[in-house]
């Protein structure tokens, strides 16, 4: 006989510890006379360890504690989209309602709208058979987004009766014939990874619009990627760009443990933002959650497995899902937080021993998938890194680094240089060029990879060679190797530097960022040919056709003027000879 | 609802008190422990039990033996608030220090003050012209924006403090902001030099002041920021004022709570400090802002040396994370005999983007800003290439990167310390100085910019 009522025993911080349930790990309970949300992490003997999600001032021992029998569960079903969470999925915005402009505690919201008809229409019919994950019919959530509709996975028999209408996402849309009934909201607990057939590998990358990214590091749909950097070095400006203009078909945005200020900020801009890839508002294809720095710490740990699950849940609709994590030190922090409580051994640190594999556990959530209904979604993980002192060898960014594919390193040496984005191109990788090149050949150009290597090459000459100039300054060098790095600024001020705010600069498409590098490969022959007819480097390098054609990438169009302006650019080195 | 007094300390260790077998006590509950001499100390309840209580005491344990009553008051820490607050100086454990009368409370603030809900934040956006060039047009200050100033010992960055608080104001307005100011274990030196000023200047009956020096105990460090705070909340969110809070110094703050943490036997993190400094200092610092609905805002100041002037340390670190941007003072700097010796390349504003440009500052106040800081940084770099080839081997567009870095330095990073200059004054400036740059070599600006501002001499 299992008892769900018990009382407190000790409180210490967010951490609780409870007598007389008979609790599951994992398992959420109800904590004091406020009903704080609690999950249980830890049990010894007659008493279990609670983590509490809200503020625990003022509770004392021998207020009651309830358990639910549920664990940790998110809601999803329409009205996911265009929603601001906390980490617990509880709308801010509700949360406002409520309690005003501060987060109080003891409320407890659900993360959809139960009130709320949405207009079902039955793509299924009366008679058919369908398994776990079957799509039985449509909502269109958002002007860009139709929501799917699945069987529960675990569900499965014949189609007794189904419905199209108006309907809450309580009510019964459909019916099998063994009784079970079937509501458009589901409930899926945050730490169980949801059920797809088999996993495949990437083969199209996740089109962000940032040179950097795009050209030299790309990240395949289904890939997982870590951003570590230093403070001030752009990590939360790269995500939101990615947030704005990857070509996922969802995004779910994460600020875990992140600045207040920095999400209103969001908040504010995203509504007003048009996707670039469908003319539509951002909006319309974003969930976010904002578990910001002085939001109960519990409650951050949380915030990721809840983003990811609602992430899934939408691969599992046949889309191509985005997820930001920004930022995963601090969930790592939060676990940190937890387990000293426990009085747990700390492993490197002080973080707990089980860090490495939580993170693995989370990545490995990414992918793309043959979902249960046969379609083909992926989930796209990007997450940043935080390390202290911009020390990657901590164990955060270590962990992160043995999980991810694309590592996109963020200096604050470039930062400090006003070059942004940060992104070193030294250090930075991607493993997924071998298996994306196929893709840019088709798409872009047949010898878009050839192109890559070029451009990449040079810079690690000039890296090089920059070494050598600091000894000795750039005019002892050879004229060839002076053309090289002059090629080298180009490719830097011109090709990796891009103006996140610039309304224009903002975005690159593929096409472009191609158009963009042959320029600068065509300048670098152009001035070979005119400096072996005599031209003068300086001559060369300062043409104005040539500052032109870098200045003109904020105006609009740029893809239609650049082969002018090249053309003028080449003009213009010829010149250079017979000036001479 | 308890007022039994217990005799029932256990332990005694550090700051910290060690009680068995109370009646149910709450956490964070406020406590009252009564020496055998008569005298008085506070504490808070920081791990409750059936079986054991902890108590952190803010005047530390000294002369508590275990003879001493304790009392439970049955509530969490509360702040008396009231308008008569501006105008007033209090110790760090918010009790009147100026010999005035006792605050009438308003009403009760809770110290540690709820997390403000993100979705009911507005986003700072009006420019504060703070009169400091650097900090104008390289790392703008904006309303309701945290950014503190990382400095050293040994360097003046209570004098930019005192400038910013003097000469901030929103640009062609007159409104002043009240300045709360919370000393957390500065010398009275210090104190001193701080309270002589605002008296100087007038600022002080416009101020509130929570001090805690460097011989007050140093447990009740971990509440003065938070008296601070609530009583910065209650100004800005209850009677519309605009707070600037200027803390100083966050060091003193951190080392007191690994104090605890030591006494408390706690799990070190880095450099002994406790893991939880992270959340801890969120919810200093996430209490900067502005409200939807409300008319006033609370913009933070703070201060902190760093040790060693290593900004890697984990106080500069975490707060680097959690603030929104930094200013960093430099001690090369100063010792080359320029004030304010602010190095703008480690300084950032992360909230300048949303407040600067043609509707606020100036339209070329973005473009400016990136190419002073540009020309700047390259500047500085080839001053160590110099160093080992000589000027000899610059090309012409490096030589005048050099001499730029010199320029920027002597005449914008220099001002005196009650010199004010208008943003538009610091563009002008800007525009004067990168004339010695060939027009070809600044990049960063646009055609219609140069044939607007530019000073080039043709």
């Amino acid at each position: 006989m299992s008892n769900n009522e018990g009382v407190i025993y000790r409180i210490s911080g967010p951490v609780v510890t409870a007598t007389g349930i008979d609790a599951r790990m994992y398992e959420v309970v109800r904590v004091g006379h406020e009903k704080l949300m609690g999950e249980v992490i830890e049990i010894h003997g007659e008493q279990s360890v609670i983590q509490v999600y809200e503020d625990t001032s003022g509770i004392r021992p021998g207020e009651p504690v309830l358990s639910t029998g549920q664990t940790l569960s998110v809601q999803l079903g329409p009205g996911l989209l265009t929603s601001i969470y906390d980490g617990i999925q509880r709308p801010l915005q509700t949360l406002e309602e409520v309690m005003g402009v501060f987060i109080t505690r003891g409320v407890d919201a659900d993360g959809l709208d139960l009130e709320k008809k949405w207009d079902f229409v039955a793509t299924a019919s009366a008679g058919d058979e369908v398994v776990g994950g079957q799509i039985i019919g449509t909502v269109q959530e958002t002007e860009t987004i139709t929501h799917k509709i699945m069987v529960p996975p675990k569900s499965s028999g014949t189609i007794k009766s189904i419905d199209s209408g108006e309907f809450t996402v309580t009510e019964t849309v459909c019916t099998l014939d063994d009784g079970t009934e079937i509501q458009m909201m589901q409930e899926w607990p945050v730490r169980h990874p949801r059920p797809y057939t088999q996993k495949y590998a990437p083969d199209t990358p996740l089109v962000t619009g940032m040179r950097i990214l795009d050209f030299l590091f790309p990240l395949a749909k289904g890939g997982a990627a870590g951003i570590p950097g230093p403070f001030g070095s752009g990590k939360t400006v790269t995500q939101q760009s990615l947030a704005k203009y990857s070509d996922a078909q969802l995004v779910v945005y994460i600020g875990c443990g992140e600045r207040g200020n920095e999400m209103t900020e969001v908040l504010d801009e995203f509504p007003g933002l048009i996707d670039p890839n469908t003319g539509k508002p951002l909006m319309n294809r974003t969930v976010m959650i904002a578990n910001t720095s002085n939001m109960p710490v519990a409650a951050r740990e949380a915030s990721v497995y809840t983003g990811i699950t609602i992430a899934e849940y939408f691969r599992d609709q046949g889309y191509d899902v985005a997820l930001m994590a920004d930022s995963t030190s601090r969930w790592a922090e939060a676990m940190r937080e937890i387990s000293s409580r426990l009085e747990e051994m700390p492993g490197e640190e002080g973080y707990p021993a089980y860090l490495s594999s939580r993170l693995a556990e989370f990545y490995e959530r990414a992918g793309r998938v043959e979902t249960l209904n046969g379609d083909d979604g992926s989930v796209t993980v990007i997450g940043a890194v935080s390390p202290p002192g911009g020390d990657i060898s901590e164990p955060v960014s270590q962990g992160t680094l043995r999980i991810v594919k694309v590592f996109w390193g963020l200096d604050a040496g470039l930062a400090r240089k006003r070059h942004f984005p940060a992104i070193n191109w030294l250090n930075s990788y991607s493993l997924y060029p071998q298996s994306l090149n196929q893709w840019f050949r088709d798409n872009i150009a047949s010898d878009f990879p050839e192109v890559r290597t070029e451009i990449s090459a040079l810079l690690k000459v000039e890296a090089e060679l920059q070494e050598i100039v600091q000894l000795v300054g750039s005019d002892a060098l050879p004229i060839d190797q002076q053309l090289t790095l002059e090629v080298a600024r180009m490719i830097r001020e011109y090709f990796l530097q891009q103006n996140g705010f610039d309304p224009v600069d903002a975005y690159s498409g593929v096409e472009q960022q191609y158009a963009m590098a042959k320029a600068i490969l065509t300048f670098q022959d152009e001035a070979k040919k005119a400096m072996a007819a005599g031209a003068r480097l300086q001559d060369v390098v300062n043409v104005p056709a040539r500052t032109e054609l870098m200045r003109a990438r904020f105006a609009e169009g740029y893809l239609e003027s650049i082969g002018g302006l090249v053309d003028d650019m080449v003009g213009e080195i010829t010149g250079t000879v017979e000036a001479n | 609802m308890t007022s039994k007094e217990y005799k029932t300390i256990t332990d005694i260790k550090g700051p910290l008190v060690f009680l068995e077998k109370t009646e149910p006590v709450a956490y964070g509950e406020i406590v009252t422990i009564r020496l055998s001499d008569g005298s008085m100390k506070n504490g808070q309840v920081l791990d409750t039990s059936d079986d054991a209580v902890i108590v952190q005491v803010f005047e530390g344990t000294e002369a508590i033996d275990r003879q001493a009553g304790v009392k439970f008051l049955g509530d969490v820490f509360k702040l008396p608030v009231s308008r008569d607050l501006v105008g007033r100086i209090l110790d760090g454990a918010g009790r009147p220090r100026d010999g005035g009368p006792d605050i009438v409370a308003e009403e009760k603030a809770d110290i540690i003050g709820a997390a403000i809900n993100p979705y009911s934040r507005q986003s700072p956006h009006d420019f504060i012209q703070t009169g400091v060039s650097a900090i104008d047009c390289c790392t703008t200050l904006v309303r309701g924006q945290k950014l503190p100033i990382f400095s050293a010992s040994g360097l003046p960055h209570n004098d930019i403090a005192l400038q910013i608080a003097r000469q901030a104001k929103l640009k062609d307005s007159d409104e002043e902001f009240i300045v709360v100011f919370c000393a957390m274990g500065i010398t009275a030196e210090e104190y001193n030099f701080f309270r002589t000023d605002l008296e100087r200047t007038g600022a002080l009956e416009n101020a509130v002041l929570f001090v805690n020096l460097a011989d007050d105990p140093a447990v009740e460090r971990l509440i003065t920021p938070r008296l601070a705070l609530t009583a910065a909340e209650y100004l800005a969110f209850e009677h519309d004022y605009h707070v600037l809070v200027i803390y100083t110094d966050m060091t003193n703050y951190c080392d007191s709570l690994r104090q605890i943490g030591a006494a408390r036997e706690e799990v070190p993190g880095r450099r002994g400090y406790p893991g939880y400094m992270y959340t801890d200092l969120a919810m200093l610092y996430e209490r900067a802002g502005i409200v939807k609905g409300k008319k006033g805002s609370i913009t933070q100041f703070p201060i902190l040396t760093m040790p060693g002037d290593d900004i890697t340390h984990p106080i500069p670190d975490l707060s680097g994370y959690i603030t929104e941007g930094q200013i960093v003072i430099s001690r090369e700097l100063h010792q080359a005999g320029i004030y304010p010796p602010i190095n703008v390349l480690p300084s950032l504003s992360r909230l300048m983007g949303g407040c600067i440009g043609e509707k606020t500052t100036r339209d070329d106040h973005k473009k400016v800003s990136d190419q002073m800081y540009a020309a700047y940084a390259e500047g500085r770099e080839l001053r160590g290439l110099v160093a080992i080839v000589g000027e000899d081997a610059l090309n012409e567009r490096d030589l005048q990167l050099l001499k730029f870095s010199d320029i920027f330095e002597d005449k914008f990073l220099r001002q005196d310390r009650d010199e004010d200059r208008t943003i538009d004054e610091t563009l002008d400036l800007c525009w004067n100085l990168m004339s010695s740059i060939d027009e070809k070599y600044l990049v960063r600006l646009d055609r219609e910019l140069i044939d607007k501002y530019g000073q080039h001499t043709e």
